[in-house]
């Protein structure tokens, strides 16, 4: 998840002045006639969303960003609904974000992450789209000198209904962008839509499939320059020395340089500039976190399980009471590592600076905070910056960061006017993630002769990401995103109704950077609670399903997921011989998940997931056969996670490297995913995260099942676990 | 001077004979279709055929494939016209980002070419790319559906 756009509060206040002083609308207004805005092929905007060609093309313009995610399908799905166009003739394209800070944020936030990219933006792009259908309807009445009203638009065609006359959109484009936006604008009945929750096919597949797609690594320049970069192992540390010399005879070479705490090397082709870089003889300072260690971290962070200070935010009766009181107590601890992204394209941007002006080519989460990094690199005004987002090879909460973009920028500074690319090692990428965030739990529950559950405490202790990526977003020093799925209230809330409950956090931070990451909080605290809720029905003597849904008669959606998945997934029905089952559910981001996992277990550590059947309320679904992908696509990131994954700390550096100490799943591993996607209407879940936190606690549950054994630290392979 | 035979175009190159492959592909042909990923064969994104057969380009130096046939991502559809593996991967709509689509076509096309009905077991263990998105499952079936196309 990836909180609000980060145009730093300098940043704000140089582009609010370069707006309120009349700044022109960069790249438009230069063709037509007054208040038409144009595209750049000369096309007029309808509204900010729409631009119509004359051959009945419609071009969506989409802020936020597509990662694989879907998103641009399904924002472009949102805006076509309204629009009512020809959905073959829709295409999309970025608005830049300087054209955006331009046009006083005209596209809104393009921040992309948090699942947030259609649900928080679904009702201004549906009204963008549902503005300029009305404009168009208008225009066509108008070249009649008819009554609006008399007119329906439909598939890019309005027809005057007592006249049976046509015309295309293509036709009234240039009448309709003159026209007044309405204000008053409708929406549609969600049972009168017709391209919203249909599973239609994606918009930007086929450059995919033939190698045209071009990602930030593939950006090509005139006479641009690649570049290669190391930045100091340890986090927080610096360059001690480094010698040039021998590098800067190598082929190719353009310049070595220290840029920060890193040394880059500037070459024509990046194979040079990284083989160059490789023969730098670098010496670094970590200073004082060269002590830290997983060890030193681990420590700390088990001492918060007990200590006295935490920050409270879910409480309800006397938790202490009821455990010390209870007829039956049960207590666990879990551990969570560090991760890192490792999205398949490595970090990436390319940079030009000139005196007057910054311009950026990269695939960001975040297009508005990659200018704000532009602007800030460079030193000059957010006004005479720019950023061409590209798409992403992956991005999962690490390309909302801009560490990259500020190292391009302050490299390209370095040759003003010429083009540098600049390109991380995977090593590189290993080496500087923005991690996800280590956590330790204690869990406390007890129950009653009967067997039910009066008492659950959760003491979490480990690393806030809000502390250090948006500070200023604490709630006094509390960071609400470390209880994702624990919330008493909102779209993590807790969706177990426990009389007596304390969830409490004991922030302990490393120096080790943390990140958003796809689900971030939720998937070990998933782990977590759903484990526990295991081993307690196991401690009761109940039913796993049963007990979970004992505690769920209040929140009917809920329970709806989780009988889903039971239902479809045969529990308390005999499975194949050796396979065992286990069940999670979960609340994030809006939407409603659960998950009953199959699993069989070789020689007491082959581990074989077989199945997983996945229930997903969103309340709206805008593309079922997308959020299908999502879950599959989730449950292998989340089970990578849980099986492979873990960034361990030596020497206060982490210390894989690689995939092959970095490992993630391959096709040979993959369940057959049978999603129910079951939107029950009404509000607006996410999609690409939710599912993530609910593979793993199933999977382990049912390895409980198959062998008895819990695991309560991760990933799986340091329990000599081997994923087949 | 490496003489390489790409995409049916024979070229010649002035670069040190120990340059992976890909580097060459994307750096002096500018074919940028192939992937980097991990730079050591791990991934499998920068996977494309010499002399047909599916080879991890990142830890190839072209001095080795000198006078092979290579084919990259580029080299598959011949006039726009797509092949059965990239037909069945758009009708079963498989890239999410797509960065690693590149090699994982790739290296489907190599299995398809050698064994043209692959059982579960054989894709197992023929393909072992990397894809951080989690295609799989549309990888699986737009496989069989290419096989039976």
């Amino acid at each position: 998840m990836l909180e609000s756009p980060k145009l730093t509060r300098r940043s704000f206040l140089i582009s609010s002045a370069a707006v309120g002083g009349g700044l022109a609308l960069g790249l438009n207004i230069p063709f037509g006639g007054p208040g038409v805005v144009r595209a750049a092929d000369g096309s007029p905007e309808i509204t900010a969303w729409v631009v119509i060609r004359p051959d009945d093309t419609v071009v969506v313009r989409i802020a936020r960003s597509e990662m694989g995610q879907g998103t641009l399908t399904g924002l472009a799905q949102l805006v076509a609904e309204e629009l009512e166009c020809d959905w073959s003739k829709v295409i999309t394209e970025y608005p830049t974000p300087g054209t955006n800070v331009a046009r006083k944020r005209v596209w809104g936030d393009y921040g992309t992450g948090g699942s947030r990219g259609i649900r928080t933006s679904q009702d201004y792009v549906r009204k963008g789209g549902a503005a300029a259908r009305m404009m168009l309807v208008q225009a066509a009445a108008d070249g009649w000198k008819v009554p609006a009203s008399e007119c329906v638009a439909a598939n890019s065609t309005i027809t005057h209904k007592p006249s049976g006359r046509k015309t295309s959109y293509g036709k009234v484009a240039e009448a309709a962008a003159k026209l007044e936006v309405p204000k008053d604008v409708p929406l549609k009945d969600p049972k009168d839509w017709k391209i919203i929750g249909k599973p239609v096919k994606r918009l930007d597949t086929v450059d995919k499939l033939t190698g045209k797609q071009v990602y930030g690594a593939d950006v090509k320049l005139p006479g641009m320059l690649n570049a290669a970069i190391k930045d100091c192992p340890i986090f927080g540390g610096k360059v001690k020395s480094f010698d040039p010399a021998k590098a800067a005879g190598m082929p190719g070479v353009k310049k070595v340089l220290q840029i920060e705490n890193a040394i880059a090397v500037v070459a024509d082709t990046w194979w040079h500039a990284k083989t160059a870089l490789d023969a730098v003889n670098i010496e670094w300072d970590g200073g004082a976190n060269e002590k830290v260690s997983s060890a030193s971290i681990a420590e700390m962070l088990t001492e918060g399980l007990s200590a006295e200070q935490a920050f409270v935010h879910n409480q309800a009766g006397d938790s202490k009471a009821a455990i010390d009181g209870a007829a039956k107590k049960v207590e666990a601890v879990y551990v969570y590592p560090f991760q890192n992204h490792a999205c398949m394209e490595p970090m990436n941007a390319t940079a030009i600076y000139t005196a007057d002006s910054c311009k950026v080519w990269v695939g960001t989460q975040n297009g508005e905070a990659a200018l704000a990094a532009a602007a800030e690199a460079s030193g000059l005004p957010v006004a005479k910056c720019d950023v061409e987002k590209l798409l992403l090879g992956g991005g999962f909460g690490r390309r909302g960061f801009t560490d990259y973009v500020r190292q391009a920028v302050l490299i390209a500074k370095e040759m003003p006017g010429t083009p540098v690319k600049l390109l991380w090692s995977r090593e590189e990428d290993m080496l500087h993630g923005k991690y996800h965030p280590i956590m330790q739990a204690k869990l406390t529950g007890g129950l009653d002769a009967a067997g039910n559950l009066t008492g659950l405490e959760i003491r979490l202790s480990g690393q806030s990401i809000l502390a250090s990526a948006r500070p200023e977003a604490l709630d006094k020093g509390k960071d609400p995103f470390s209880f994702q799925g624990f919330w008493p209230t909102g779209e993590h809330s807790l969706e177990y109704t426990i009389p007596n409950i304390k969830i409490d956090h004991a922030m302990r931070n490393t120096h080790v950077p943390p990140g958003f990451w796809r689900g971030v909080n939720i998937n070990q605290n998933a782990i977590f609670l759903e484990c526990f809720m295991d081993e307690l029905a196991l401690a009761a003597g109940k039913d796993a399903l049963e007990f979970r849904r004992a505690l769920m008669s209040k929140n009917p959606k809920s329970l709806a997921v989780l009988n889903a998945v039971a239902d479809k997934g045969g529990w308390g029905k005999p499975a194949a011989p050796g396979v065992h089952r286990g069940l999670a559910h979960f609340r994030a981001f809006g939407s409603y998940v659960a998950a009953c996992a199959e699993v069989s277990v070789k020689d007491g550590n082959k581990v074989k997931v077989h199945r997983i059947v996945a229930a997903t309320d969103t309340g709206y679904a805008v593309n079922p056969a997308q959020i299908e992908r999502q879950i599959a696509g989730s449950f292998v990131y989340g089970l990578s996670a849980m099986f492979a994954q873990e960034c361990t700390v030596k020497d206060g550096r982490i210390e894989q490297e690689n995939f092959h100490s970095y490992n993630s799943m391959r096709i040979a591993q993959m369940p057959k995913v049978e999603s129910i996607v079951m939107p029950s209407g009404g509000f607006w879940g996410g999609v690409g995260e939710p599912t993530i936190c609910v593979a793993a606690p199933a999977v382990l549950n049912a390895i409980f099942a198959a062998t008895g054994k819990r695991f309560r630290s991760f990933p799986l392979k340091n329990h000599g676990i081997e994923w087949v | 001077m490496a003489r390489l035979t790409i995409n049916g175009k024979s070229q010649a190159f002035d670069v040190d004979p120990n340059t992976p492959l890909l580097w060459v592909l994307r750096e002096q042909v500018g074919l940028t279709g192939t992937k980097y990923g991990c730079g050591v064969a791990l991934c499998g994104a920068c996977t494309v055929h010499v002399d047909g057969a599916p080879m991890r380009s990142c830890v190839v130096p072209v001095s080795a494939v000198e006078g092979k046939k290579i084919t990259t991502i580029e080299g598959l559809a011949v006039n726009g016209r797509l092949t059965k593996v990239q037909q069945a991967w758009l009708d079963n709509d498989v890239p999410q980002c797509g960065y690693c689509q590149s090699g994982m076509i790739m290296a489907v096309t190599a299995l398809l070419d050698k064994s043209p009905k692959p059982t579960d077991a054989q894709i197992d263990a023929a393909i072992t790319n990397i894809c951080r998105c989690g295609t799989f499952q549309q990888v699986r079936e737009a496989i069989h559906a290419a096989a039976r196309a």
